[in-house]
């Protein structure tokens, strides 16, 4: 049942003092005509409202959440009692320097943190999100030829196995894509990527993840990012996949001129259903005098806020998602130096023990012999002998209390599940799940049927997306 | 050193051992020599919980706590229900991914269709996304979307809060669309040169109301230029909190009605999460960027909530959808559900009231002190000029640790009334302005 | 498979019929089994150009969007308003369900007659 069908007028909760001026009124011309239909509650019913909703939802704290480049590790509560402190909840954006040391400590600590951690000179703190940070080091490329009178400069690399957010970022930052196919391996095709870039003075640049979307390490990437530069290019590294990697190779190392993170994957703060997360940015010495936002320079006690000689601009207001940046400090300190590289290792061995056991049953894309972080199942076998396909196992796991894995991407798999475990699980949960994922593809053969219909202990079973999108229904219609 | 590893070392080497590796260094054997990170990272040495929480309080309190705020321009102190924080804490709805299995995230789906059916409803416009990340990027945004294959030109009032031009810029600096300011002229956007900028190529013309300024603007006229160009769209900037009371976006004409979500529930936190409000007149609906959630059936009949129109979207789209956005603020969506549903119609009318009711009072008693004030219609922000210097002003202020306004220059200063600010409040800055 | 008779047809899918001078455009009955449910489709405006292989409208199912290509090149003199609101008749009568009217139209020897539509269709398969 909706709020607005729980409202009942006349109830409400006690928030405001009466009003202990004048009261003023607005000119008639300027007043609202349409009736408001807020709802109308006491605070027992909201509490419950909402309660209800929470029972229909699955946080990381309900169980398993093997989303593929999702990194869905355990959120640490300490995270969040930091970013609660009124210190930093009750700082308004334009107080003056002096009265705001804290907050740029944070900043300037976590952009020096995340510099050394991707080998990267420059942080920038302000994109809110991933795809806002890919936009953000897209400009910064643009930037860069621009300044250079580059003006032709206008083609990006894509390779097939990218994010969506790639190619949409490129167009939003004025580029057009070019493709380039990967290899059986799921690599990138370096041949073909030479004759793409050999003498072309019109490619900006190039968009990776590395790790790879199918969760593979590209062992020629430091020849990559060179053909790129040889012609000129810059290189962009996607962060999505981080944790893989976190002090055993940076991207910096590999060759990588800028790169975004996501602090709500790599670094543990909670996606709250979609947002807010955060998307820093983090570039090479070349680039830094583009950088959006401000940079905090000066000691401790007497920091202060400038800004890139030759800034692009502002990505939004003010700078970032502050207390996504809290979080996140909070955790890298705890861990330090020590505990990141740790993370990471735990999160290779669980995903190659996952595979491993998996792969008794399920075919893995690109058979490797070691993934990094997550690695891509393959369920094309199952879906031409049972008719059971990679969206019928997801729905199974549904049943199991298992968030599926990521479905139908990379999009070079056709039946695809990414399976990302995160190093928070322990070999207890990960052998329940492995157990789980063989028994629903015995299911498969055994019962197909049962497969389609899943699932059935959900809230609501599947629904009819299709008459969603063709009759959208986007708002509760008052009487 | 801390960690939230729970495999135990033998288990790591026991889970080694099954699937055929001796050490954990082995599984990183395939990364090249040359690419690989020698060494130790160059960060502290890691923290226990209770050292980690000292630590992020002894960073917090170099921070100076204002309890009496008199600066918005951007960011507001409003009150905020407790049942609010009590709710967003929820370790579910706080954990959860984007709702993409919908049979495990109706939980999620609803609040945000709940949101969605709130922010049309304030603004008067028909169809809602499910936020996206601020006020700026809800500008930036608006204005890519308005893009047509004839009209690559943006109109931006002058008027409007200086940090989200900025970021229309950086969109414009991007997509390569034309930009093009209308000038300001006492406080408001100046119509007559609005007219002359109007071509056939119009895009749009986005206007704040009220504007960074605090004053109202000729909404309803601008509304009428706008669309005296094909295909020319209005985007109207609006602070949520005033459609208690004010007009709407819809009731002056506009085809997308944005904002800065803040003021609904969300602390001011330097700057952020903040959410953007983003909603269209249902023609315009498939140029919304970002998450929409609609409402459907499951298998049995059963009504249910699905992410919809996702054709629209970058993960479908790839290079040819006209926004990259892919996670939107749902936290804080869920956030201004659960303010706007505590507060209420009497609630949100109540602190619309006292916001305008205090600024006027305050400007009032400015000017009885000789500072000069608005002759424009404003709501809760205004300007004040004077003789007396604004960091003189601000520095008395400070000093009895009150926020005043934000200075725009030496003689003019930005103030801001919320609920928050009772009478003897500001009766104290009008005091300390007076001996100045 | 259905088919128009009285319509050629292009290797990308869609279907020309004239009436008169004018070229009636839609997608063939195999192009939409293909594409599964429709859910929106994006027309161009009366008064564009449109050109033989390029694209000139879209058409979106809840997963993917696919873009529909021009048979034949010439000026758009209407479109076919009724499929904004309700796409599912393309996949009701595939050849009911016209997309545009063109006009000024130039070479077609490009095109397939429909028995050579089902031969390369089958070959598809």
């Amino acid at each position: 049942m909706l709020v607005f069908e729980k409202s009942r007028p006349g109830r409400g909760i006690s928030a405001l003092p009466k009003c202990d001026v004048e009261v003023y009124t607005l000119a008639d011309e300027d007043m609202r005509e349409a009736e408001l239909h807020l709802p109308e509650m006491a605070e027992v019913d909201l509490s419950r409202h909402y309660t209800e909703l929470a029972k229909k939802a699955h946080g990381v704290n309900d169980g398993f959440y093997p989303l593929g480049s999702c990194t869905m590790k355990y959120n640490p509560k300490v995270n969040e009692k930091a970013a609660s402190f009124d210190e930093f909840t009750q700082i308004h954006p334009l107080q003056p320097e002096h009265t705001v040391q804290g907050c740029l400590q944070v900043l300037k600590e976590s952009e020096e943190l995340l510099a050394e951690i991707t080998g990267m000179s420059d942080f920038t703190l302000q994109p809110a999100a991933g795809a806002h940070g890919e936009f953000t080091g897209l400009l910064l490329i643009k930037a860069y030829h621009l300044a250079n009178g580059d003006t032709q400069r206008t083609k990006i690399i894509v390779p097939d196995s990218a994010h969506g957010t790639n190619p949409a970022s490129a167009v939003m930052a004025g580029m057009t894509v070019i493709n380039v196919d990967s290899t059986p391996d799921g690599l990138v095709d370096v041949d073909k990527l030479r004759e793409v870039c050999e003498g072309n003075n019109e490619i900006a640049g190039l968009m990776l993840t590395n790790p790879n979307t199918a969760g593979l390490f590209d062992p020629n990437i430091k020849e990559i990012t060179d053909i790129i530069h040889e012609c000129g290019g810059q290189c962009y590294y996607d962060g999505a996949n981080l944790n893989a990697i976190m002090g055993w190779a940076r991207p910096g190392d590999m060759g990588f001129d800028c790169v975004h993170l996501n602090l709500h994957k790599t670094f543990s703060t909670p996606h709250g259903g979609g947002g807010p997360g955060a998307g820093p940015v983090g570039c090479k010495a070349h680039l830094a005098k583009f950088m959006p936002g401000v940079k905090v320079t000066g000691e401790e006690g007497s920091l202060k806020l400038t800004k890139a000689e030759e800034s692009l601009g502002e990505m939004k207001n003010f700078y970032g998602n502050f207390l996504v940046v809290v979080k996140a400090l909070t955790y890298i300190k705890m861990l330090g130096k020590e505990g990141i590289p740790e993370a990471s290792k735990n999160a290779v061995l669980n995903a190659n023990y996952m595979m491993n056991k998996l792969s008794a049953k399920y075919d893995i894309a690109f058979s490797p012999k070691v993934c990094m972080h997550e690695f891509v199942m393959d369920i094309a076998r199952q879906a031409k002998e049972t008719g059971v396909t990679a969206m019928d196992i997801a729905k199974g796991l549904l049943d199991n209390n298992i968030h599926p894995p990521t479905m139908y991407f990379p999009l070079t798999v056709h039946e695809a599940l990414m399976a990302e475990p995160c190093e928070t699980e322990s070999k207890e949960t990960l052998d329940e799940a492995i157990k789980v994922f063989l028994d629903l593809n015995d299911l498969a053969y055994s019962d197909p049927e049962a497969l389609h219909a899943a699932p059935v202990k959900t809230p609501v079973t599947r629904l009819d997306e299709v008459g969603a999108a063709r009759h959208p229904v986007l708002r509760y219609e008052f009487e | 050193m801390g960690t939230f590893v729970p495999n135990t070392k033998e288990q790591q080497q026991e889970m080694l051992k099954e699937i055929g590796f001796e050490k954990l260094d082995d599984l990183f054997a395939h990364i090249p020599d040359a690419v690989k990170f020698q060494g130790e990272l160059n960060i502290p040495e890691g923290m226990s919980e209770m050292e980690v929480t000292k630590a992020m309080k002894k960073i917090a309190s170099k921070n100076v706590v204002f309890d009496s705020v008199f600066r918005g321009a951007g960011a507001y102190k409003h009150y905020i229900p407790a049942i609010v924080n009590t709710v967003v804490s929820n370790e579910t709805l706080q954990t959860a991914y984007t709702p993409y299995q919908a049979e495990i995230s109706q939980g999620i789906l609803q609040s945000i269709f709940e949101y969605q059916t709130m922010i049309c409803d304030l603004t008067g416009m028909d169809v809602s996304n499910a936020s996206v990340y601020d006020g700026g990027t809800a500008a930036g945004e608006a204005v890519a979307a308005c893009r047509g294959r004839k009209s690559n030109k943006a109109i931006v009032s002058a008027c409007i809060q200086p940090s989200a031009l900025k970021v229309i810029e950086t969109y414009c600096f991007g997509n390569e669309m034309e930009l093009v300011i209308a000038p300001e002229k006492d406080g408001v956007t100046d119509i007559e040169a609005l007219k002359e900028l109007m071509t056939d190529d119009t895009a749009c013309v986005l206007i704040q109301h009220p504007n960074y300024y605090g004053n109202l603007e000729k909404a309803k006229e601008i509304g009428e230029i706008a669309h005296s160009v094909k295909n020319c769209r209005y985007i109207m900037s609006v602070n949520p909190i005033t459609l208690a009371i004010m007009k709407t976006p819809g009731e002056y004409g506009a085809d997308f009605a944005i904002g800065e979500g803040q003021p609904l529930g969300m602390a001011p936190a330097f700057g952020g999460p903040y959410l953007g409000f983003m909603a269209s007149i249902d023609s315009m609906k498939r140029n919304l960027p970002g998450r929409i959630v609609g409402q459907t059936v499951d298998h049995n009949g059963k009504t249910g909530y699905v992410l919809t129109l996702q054709a629209r979207e970058q993960h479908i789209r790839r290079e040819k959808a006209s926004s990259n956005i892919c996670s939107n603020q749902a936290l804080c969506a869920l956030t201004v559900g659960v303010y706007l549903s505590a507060m209420g119609n009497e609630g949100l009318k109540n602190v619309a009231t006292q916001c305008y009711s205090k600024a006027h009072y305050m400007a009032q008693k400015f000017a009885e002190i000789g500072l000069e004030v608005p002759e424009t219609e404003f709501f809760h922000e205004f300007v004040t000029k004077s003789d007396k210097s604004s960091e003189a002003i601000l520095k008395a202020l400070e000093d009895k640790g009150i926020l005043g306004g934000l200075a725009l220059d030496d003689s003019r200063i930005l103030w801001c009334c919320t609920e928050m600010n009772s009478k003897a409040d500001i009766d104290e800055v009008i005091a300390i302005v007076k001996e100045v | 498979m259905e088919l128009k008779k009285d319509a050629l047809y292009a290797k990308s899918h869609e279907w020309v019929a004239f009436e008169g001078d004018v070229a009636v455009i839609g997608i063939s009955d195999f192009a939409q089994s293909e594409l599964g449910d429709l859910v929106f489709v994006n027309l161009p405006e009366e008064g564009d150009e449109v050109v033989a292989g390029e694209t000139f409208a879209d058409v979106e199912s809840v997963k993917a969007v696919s873009d529909i290509y021009s048979p034949v090149s010439g000026t758009v003199c209407e479109i076919n308003e009724e499929l904004l609101d309700a796409p599912e008749l393309i996949n009701e009568d595939a050849y009911a369900a016209w997309f545009i009217k063109v006009e000024g139209v130039g070479d077609k020897s490009e095109l397939m007659s429909p028995e050579e539509y089902e031969t390369f269709c089958e070959s598809e398969e």
